[in-house]
Order: structure tokens, then C-alpha cells, then sequence
């Protein structure tokens, strides 16, 4: 292999394997280093930096890194990331005067921003500091987009929401017009804008045209996102006491929980398919069921069961699948009798509002065509992004597309070809103090996974915004966040000083290091100390070694960076390096900027 | 030493041996030598050996003298029975204990201080005798922890750190082996795993004493430009020419690959030792024949490498002094101690 360069910022980038699974790219041991120094202001921002709402993820947040992080494979369980990020939130102090400040002189260019969702408001936080006069226009009287009016109170309380959006909306250069629901694109491009970004989401629920749907008792079946807003902004408050939930995803999870919030008793979530092709998250699972909401699998609707004028109660197909839940066999019919029917199977995007005469190409499923690196529509000047530009994500890579939107706009707006975008770079400084001293803690901390702690069940339901989770305690914080394992301080390796005297790799808690003669990699994995089994991650390989002229190799897969090999190296030819990712935003543009092919997707990371 | 103690992975992705165990097993104490000492390698070389013959860590007995080699048994398969005996005196306990309990696995391990200065009588008895055990001589030619002066191994125009070169000549204990009659005598180099690990494990599998001299750089005194036992210096003028593999009697024999010659020695427990690649010449059963070998490389300045002597038909303590199988520790006291007639009837033989 070739020997490995650890200046290319996605290596190092994939070593931490949170952060590169975060579309964000939010630095996570960065930040709960922070944690554990006490430093809670400082963690916060640097999570703002890349992921705008910290104290909404922390809540809310899909994870992405959780599956990924390196912990999971160490010990089984991942950090508790999220919950750590909460914790910035809940123990920060006033960051007021720490935001980047916006500007007195604008710099005279006007963007309109359809929708106040995550993803426009994050293209308000990067381009408002640069002097841009940022107009939203917001179809509800608050600021939020679906974390305001899909996220229940009990999950994310909407002080903390406010504090967030506030601090984007109330420090000027920022106008929000509520209540006004673009009903003309061509409307909106009259009055001059500069540039135009679409962040409206995927509004519009998915119906379930089944016999009975649209009879008289049609009032009793709700769609699960509209029913969901209906209670947020108060307009409801009540419900039957048997309930189904029909579809299985987070929003169902949403749905069946608030129920029992508002006078539900009885409910049951119904799912097509078998357990583990549910596409909700597990703990979001795991938090109906401990409000008694019964998940019932294999159930397919056939019919809503309508007597009298009212729904009584809902058909189903009873399936049974075969390996893999590719094909069922209907084996039974039952109906499960019910007082409500809320429909969570999905959601769509609509764009009515958008003339099909402007430039703007639709193509398949009627969804405008955007480029996945700038995410500008065939109109110039146009940009989409979150779930308006490829379909229903979530908040995180809402906020990523927002961050990328944002430099396409600054580049639109300045005259810089889309193309020309920031780099992405890094940064590499030893974490050398002293004589086996770092500036991390780097020994391994056994403990397990911290339990959040949740409200009573006997209070729990007592109020419909009282929040379920109770955040970590301190000690749970402390043992926490030493779990981390500090990804991002690398084991930096010079093959000029190795000697070859084999105390990295006697020493490695992991043999994740070999010394051997080189070879294509399929050829090195079979020839590693410990056996390398996870092909995804990746092999460090070093320039020749001076006295044989062989190589050393490190098996990225389960490093749990205690810097040993560094420790009992007798010619600090290892040295455990603090690597930073220098993500690019807009403004950031005295960083040097590369042509970038147009076609590759940015975000995807 | 290392601010931490090296940590224990849960999930990490090791191999086990044929009980079960992974090389984490076999491990000791966090070693308190040098960062790059080259005892640290042969500490990990012994720690791969027995955990690649699966040999349970309660019949392990580990001894050793006095010196920065002898800290090392510290430092591997910590379920093993131990014993930190006075300077030089390893090869004294070893015989002892390897007379009373047969049935442990013996590895002593010793410096060029301890085995070739003050130890050095001992070593030559315990040779003489043919103890069932593992001798490694962890040699890097100085006193690393009185602060590197020159050891009776240090060769003839070999600079210390600081002072003059060397003018006396060194004591090599292949030489003395060959001299005192051992039955198996090998030298390597703890930069070179490979070689050393199936050494080990075959002086393991070895009736009687198995001598491994191992050239162990010290990284703090004698690793610079001068020395002749350094990392860059064994790695310029070693000669590896005697390459043997060794096979454990349950694994099936491969095809030996390529070499000048091979040939292949059936050990005691039915193991068998192929050497693989041996100069033309050259008999690793025939002492004058090795002798005068080592000698030829010695005047050009090389070290030479490899399991270079082997007599697997000799006898061992035991078989010497007819001792019975089971042990003595297994005999109950009435036989060991028979009392004062029986003792007044074999006094009367020799009257």
C-alpha cells in the first residue's frame, strides 16, 4: 500500500467516526472534552458552530453518530453523545456576546427565506454576521418549523426551543414575517431578492385511501403531522380513549405518546412488518412502550370499520412474512375495535405554490431537480434545501444542507462561481505536556452506558408539556463523558525515528499495530497482529522503516486512542496528535478555495 | 513507566488459543523498564509462545536473579508460579524446584550480569546437569540499571555511552554452552519475533536445559553509534542463516518450503523441529562443527542467529538421577523421609 496521508483531512475525519457520521460534522470528543473540563459555554458554542441547536438535538436529535462511534465497538454501547450535547445546554450560561456579531453596514444584498424550519435558519445564522438582510417567511405565527409543531413539548420544551431560534431571529439583520404562507414563487422573485432559498419541508402528510376513510366518520382519522401540529398550537386537546396508530416511524412514536397525553388509554401502534424493520429509532420505541403504548406487528389495514356514522374500529390483515419480510402471507382477519385513527406512514413534499414556468425543473415524483453539492435549483439564484430538497431526513441534515446553502448563496451573491467552494481542512497539534503527560485523559474508563432518568410515570402524563426526560445528573456527566475515548487525538506516526523496537506494538491493548513488510491491503489484513474483520475501517500504513525497510501498520477498527504506543516509544517516532476539522462555512472565505466536481454530495459524509 | 496500566478491551477483536485464552491472558504487570527496552520484546516474545502452545498459565514456573532482565518475569502470564531469587542464583532455585515438581514448565529468565558475571557458576552446574527448564540470557552487554558500565558480554572495541572502548574479551554463552555440554543452545535478537517465538516454543518442548541468548538492545546505555548489541548494529551484522520452524506434536507437518537443506528433528514430547534453510556445512547436531561455525562469523564481525545446537538424546535431570515419575512432591513423606534405619542401612553400604 501506499503509505498514508494524514494531511488529506478525511482521514483522520474517518478515525472519528461520530463526527463523520454526523452530517454536521459537529466535533464531538472536541466537545465533551469540554464537558469534562467544566468548560459548558465553550462546548456549547463549538457544537453551535456546526449544528446550530444544540439544546434541540440534544433532545431530538436522530443520532447518526451513536451507531457509529467507536465505543460500540469497544464495549457494545456508544456514548451517550446526545445526551452529552443536552448537557451543554442545560448547563451553559449567557453566550449572548459570544455570537458572531451582525454587522451595523449591510452589505446590501436581500435573501428570502421560505419557511423558519431548521435548515433556513441555519442559513440565517451563517449569512446575517456577513451583512446579508435575511426576510423569512413563516406560514405559523412561531419560529421552529417541525421541531415547533412535530416535536411534542414532553420531548423538547418550546423554552428551549425559543432560546435557539432566538438566537438567530433577535439579533437583527434577521426579519420574520409570521402568518404569511408563500402562495407564488413569482411573487416572491418580484420583489428582488438577491437570492431565494426554499426550506418549507415536506408539509403534507401521507393518506391512506382505504374503504371508510372518507365516509362520516372521517373526523376520528387523523393525519399524524397535522394532528400533531393541531395540539402544539392548542387548537386540540383531546382524543378517544382506543387509539391506533397506523405506520411505525418516529412520528408515530410522537403520535401514540401524545395520546396518551390527551385522553388516550388504549393505544396501539400497528406495523405492517416485523420488529426489526421498524423505522423508528429504538429508544423512541422503548419510550412508548413505558408508557403502556402496545406495538403490534404484522398487522396490514384493510379497512376503517365505520357503524352508525362512527368508527368503531379498523380491519387488518393478519401477515405472515417470510426471511428477510421481502413477501407476507395473509393468514388471518381480524378488527381491532377503536375510537381514533392516526395515520404516521410517511410524508411527502408539495410545491402547489411554485410556477412551473420560472426555471425551476421538476423531475421524478414531481420534486425540483437540485444540485446535491449547491444545492441550487436549474433557476439561478434558487436554493433548496432540508427536506424540501430530496425528501423527509430530520433536523440534522437540515442544518448541514443549511450550512452548505448558505456558502452557495455567499458565492451566488459575491459573483464566486458555485463550484469555487471553501476547503475543508485540517489541523494537527501534538497533545504532548510532559513526560507521559496529554492533554486528554487517556486512560480507559470502564463504565457502562448512563441511564437517563425519566419522570415518574404516576406525574408523567399530569401536564402535556412537562418533560419526560430529567437530563444527567453531574456524576452521570462525568462518568460519561469519560467513556469517550478521545477519537480525535490521533496516534501521529514519524517512520524516520522508529527504531523497530516493537514496544508500540507489545503495548497496544488491542494489537491494533504491526510491523511487517508491505503488501496490497487484502495481502496486509492477513498478516495483522489482531484480526482485522472490519473492512471499513481503515489502514494506516507508514513510509519504509530506516533499518528494514518494512513497514508499520495500524488497524484503525478499535484503537481506543490511550496513547501507550506513544507512552513507551523511545524516540517519540508515535506521537498523539489533536486533530480538528476545519469545516468550511460561508464567510470563511480567506480559507482557500478549491473547485469542487458539482455532482458529489457533500453532505453525505 | 506509563501513566496508565494497559487497559482491558472488552470487545477487542483477539484470538484465542486452543483453552479458550487470549494473548491478554497470558500477560503480566505493566513493565516499569525503559520505553524501547528490548527486554519488553522478549517479555511479548514469551507471552506469544505460551499463548500460541496453549500452555495452561498454572503449570508455568517463572524465576529469575537480579537485574533490569530479571524484573521481567513481572511482566508475563501473571497466573504462572514465580520466584525472584538473590543475584546470580536463578539457575540454583530452578534446579531446586525442577527437582521437586517435574511436572511444571520451567523458564528462567537472566541477564548478562546475572548469568555470566556473578551467576556464572551456577549457570555452568545447572548446563551440567541438564535441568528441564527454559534459560533466556536477556543480553544487551551492560549494567542498565547501575547506569550502563560494560558487562562480561560486551565484545572487544565496544564503546559504553561515555568512557573507553572495551579491551577485554567477552564471555559468549553459546561458547560456554558448547563448553559445559548443553543439549540445546539457540541465540536471537528481541528486534526479530519471528525467529524467537518458535525458539521459545521449541526450547519449551526441549528434555532438558534449552540456552537462548538474546541480543536485547538497552535503549537508555548502549544504543548508540559504537555499541555492537544495538538495534541499527544487529540489524546490519545479524546472520540468520539457521531458520528453523517448529511444530507442535498435534499439528499436522507441512512441506518444509525452499533452503539449502532441510532437516527435521523429532523432540521429546513428539513435536517436531524443522530446520529450514541451513548452510551447506553445517550440522546443528555436531558441537565442533557449530563451534568452529560461530567462530568464522565472529572474526567478520556478525552475530550469528538461530537454534544452533540441538542433542535431543540427551538426558535430562531426571533421567540422569533416576527419579521417580511422578515427582517428588507427589511421594508421601514415609518415602521421602524413610526414617534413621533405612538410612543406617545405606551408610552401611558404603562402609
Amino acid at each position: 500500500m501506499e503509505p498514508t496521508d494524514v494531511r488529506d483531512p478525511n482521514y483522520y475525519h474517518q478515525v472519528v467516526d461520530c463526527q463523520w457520521a454526523c452530517p454536521a460534522h459537529t466535533d464531538v470528543p472536541g466537545y465533551i472534552r469540554l464537558i469534562s473540563q467544566g468548560q459548558f459555554d465553550e462546548a456549547y458554542l463549538l457544537n453551535r458552530a456546526s449544528n446550530v441547536f444544540p439544546g434541540v438535538l440534544g433532545r431530538t436529535c436522530d443520532r447518526p453518530c451513536e451507531p457509529a462511534c467507536r465505543r460500540g465497538r469497544v464495549d457494545g454501547t456508544p456514548v451517550a453523545i446526545c445526551r452529552l450535547k443536552r448537557v451543554t445546554a442545560d448547563l451553559k450560561g449567557d453566550i449572548s456576546d459570544r455570537l458572531a456579531p451582525i454587522p451595523e453596514q449591510k452589505n446590501g444584498k436581500r435573501v428570502a427565506l421560505i419557511g423558519a424550519g431548521p435548515s433556513s435558519l441555519t442559513v440565517a445564522n451563517d449569512l446575517a454576521p456577513l451583512g446579508y438582510e435575511i426576510t423569512i417567511y413563516e406560514k405559523f405565527d412561531q419560529p421552529g418549523g417541525l421541531m415547533r409543531s412535530n416535536i411534542p413539548n414532553f420531548r423538547l420544551p418550546a423554552e428551549v426551543l425559543d432560546e435557539e431560534t432566538g438566537a438567530i431571529l433577535d439579533r437583527g439583520g434577521v426579519s420574520i414575517r409570521y402568518n404569511s404562507p408563500v402562495t407564488s414563487l413569482r411573487a416572491l422573485l418580484d420583489e428582488g431578492y438577491d437570492a431565494v432559498y426554499v426550506g418549507v419541508g415536506a408539509p403534507r402528510g401521507k393518506e391512506l385511501d382505504l374503504p371508510g376513510r372518507h365516509d362520516e366518520a372521517s373526523s376520528n382519522i387523523h393525519i399524524g403531522i397535522d394532528w400533531l401540529e393541531s395540539v402544539a398550537f392548542g387548537h386540540l386537546d383531546s382524543i378517544g380513549r382506543r387509539v391506533l396508530i397506523i405506520g411505525v416511524g418516529n412520528t408515530a412514536m410522537d403520535c401514540c405518546r401524545t395520546s396518551r397525553r390527551v385522553g388516550g388509554e388504549d393505544i396501539k401502534v400497528m406495523a405492517r412488518r416485523p420488529r426489526e424493520f421498524f423505522k423508528a429509532s429504538p429508544w423512541e420505541l422503548e419510550d412508548a412502550e413505558e408508557e403502556g403504548v402496545e406495538i403490534v406487528v404484522n398487522h396490514a389495514p384493510k379497512r376503517f370499520v365505520v357503524e352508525d356514522g362512527h368508527l368503531v374500529g379498523m380491519e387488518f390483515d393478519v401477515l405472515e412474512w417470510d426471511e428477510g419480510a421481502r413477501h407476507s402471507t395473509t393468514v388471518d382477519t381480524v378488527i381491532v375495535p377503536c375510537d381514533d385513527v392516526i395515520l404516521a406512514i410517511g410524508q411527502e413534499n408539495a410545491f402547489p405554490w411554485i410556477e412551473r414556468d420560472l426555471g425551476v425543473e421538476f423531475g421524478e415524483w414531481d420534486m425540483p431537480v437540485v444540485d446535491e453539492t449547491t444545492f441550487q435549483c436549474s433557476r439561478p439564484g434558487v436554493f433548496f434545501g432540508g427536506d424540501a430538497a430530496w425528501g423527509p431526513k430530520n433536523i440534522i441534515w437540515a442544518v448541514a444542507h443549511g450550512h452548505q446553502a448558505a456558502i452557495s448563496i455567499d458565492n451566488y451573491c459575491t459573483g464566486v462561481p458555485l463550484s469555487e467552494r471553501p476547503a475543508k481542512g485540517v489541523n494537527l497539534v501534538s497533545a504532548k505536556m510532559g513526560m507521559n503527560e496529554w492533554r486528554y485523559h487517556n486512560d480507559y474508563n470502564p463504565s457502562p452506558r448512563q441511564q437517563m432518568t425519566h419522570v415518574d410515570l404516576t406525574e408523567r402524563f399530569s401536564s402535556l408539556n412537562l418533560e419526560v426526560e430529567l437530563g444527567f445528573s453531574a456524576e452521570q456527566t462525568a462518568r460519561e463523558a469519560q467513556r469517550c475515548l478521545n477519537c480525535d487525538i490521533q496516534t501521529g506516526f514519524k517512520a524516520s525515528a522508529c527504531i523497530e523496537c516493537d514496544a508500540c506494538v507489545d503495548i497496544c491493548p488491542v494489537q491494533c499495530l504491526t510491523i511487517t513488510r508491505n503488501g496490497d491491503e487484502a495481502d496486509l489484513r492477513t498478516r495483522l497482529s489482531a484480526p482485522s474483520n472490519n473492512l471499513e475501517q481503515a489502514l494506516y500504513v507508514s513510509e519504509p522503516l530506516p533499518q528494514t525497510g518494512r513497514v508499520m501498520v495500524k488497524d484503525e477498527n478499535v484503537c481506543v486512542h490511550c496513547g501507550l504506543c506513544a507512552e513507551r516509544c523511545p524516540t517519540a517516532a508515535w506521537d498523539m496528535e489533536e486533530f480538528t476539522l476545519i469545516s468550511p462555512y460561508a464567510g470563511t472565505s480567506g480559507v482557500l478555495r478549491i473547485p469542487v466536481a458539482t455532482t458529489a454530495h457533500e453532505g453525505r459524509n | 513507566m506509563p501513566s496508565i496500566t494497559k487497559p482491558l478491551i472488552p470487545l477487542a477483536p483477539l484470538a484465542k488459543n486452543e483453552l479458550g485464552l487470549t494473548i491478554r491472558d497470558y500477560e503480566g504487570a505493566m513493565s516499569t523498564l525503559c520505553a524501547g527496552c528490548g527486554h519488553d520484546s522478549i517479555t511479548a516474545a514469551i507471552t506469544h509462545a505460551f499463548w500460541e502452545l496453549s500452555t495452561p498459565p498454572h503449570t508455568i514456573a517463572k524465576l529469575s536473579g537480579i537485574g533490569c532482565s530479571s524484573k521481567t518475569p513481572t511482566y508475563f502470564v501473571r497466573g504462572a508460579h514465580g520466584f525472584n531469587s538473590a543475584h546470580g542464583r536463578m539457575p540454583t532455585i530452578a534446579t531446586g524446584a525442577a527437582a521437586a515438581n517435574r511436572e511444571l514448565t520451567y523458564i528462567g529468565v537472566s541477564g548478562d550480569g546475572d548469568s555470566l558475571s556473578i551467576g556464572i557458576g551456577h549457570l555452568a552446574h545447572a548446563i551440567r546437569r541438564n535441568v528441564n527448564m527454559v534459560y533466556v540470557i536477556e543480553n544487551n552487554g551492560v549494567y542498565g540499571l547501575t547506569k550502563g558500565q560494560l558487562s562480561a558480554s560486551a565484545d572487544i572495541g565496544t564503546r559504553p555511552k561515555k568512557g573507553d572502548a572495551n579491551v577485554v574479551a567477552p564471555i559468549d554463552p553459546i561458547m560456554l554452552g558448547l563448553a559445559m555440554g548443553a543439549t540445546f543452545l539457540a541465540r536471537s535478537f528481541s528486534g526479530d519475533k519471528e525467529q524467537l517465538i518458535p525458539i521459545l516454543k521449541a526450547a519449551v518442548a526441549h528434555n532438558g536445559l534449552a540456552l537462548i541468548d538474546v541480543i536485547s538492545p538497552c535503549v537508555t546505555f548502549n544504543d548508540h553509534e559504537g555499541s555492537t548489541k544495538s538495534y541499527r548494529f544487529m540489524r546490519e551484522h545479524e546472520v540468520k542463516e539457521v531458520v528453523t520452524d517448529f511444530v507442535p506434536e498435534r499439528e499436522e507437518i507441512a512441506v518444509a518450503i525452499g533452503g539449502r537443506e532441510t532437516r527435521s528433528v523429532t523432540m521429546h514430547d513428539g513435536s517436531v523441529l524443522t530446520f529450514r534453510s541451513v548452510p551447506e556445512g553445517y550440522d546443528p547436531t555436531n558441537r565442533i562443527s557449530v563451534e568452529e561455525y560461530i567462530r568464522d562469523h565472529q572474526r567478520l564481525g556478525e552475530v550469528v542467529t538461530g537454534l544452533l545446537y540441538l542433542d535431543e538424546g540427551a538426558p535430562s535431570m531426571h533421567e540422569i538421577n533416576h527419579t521417580p515419575l511422578e515427582g517428588l512432591n507427589k511421594l508421601p513423606f514415609s518415602a521421602l523421609c524413610p526414617g534413621s534405619a533405612v538410612l543406617e542401612d545405606l551408610m552401611s553400604d558404603f562402609r
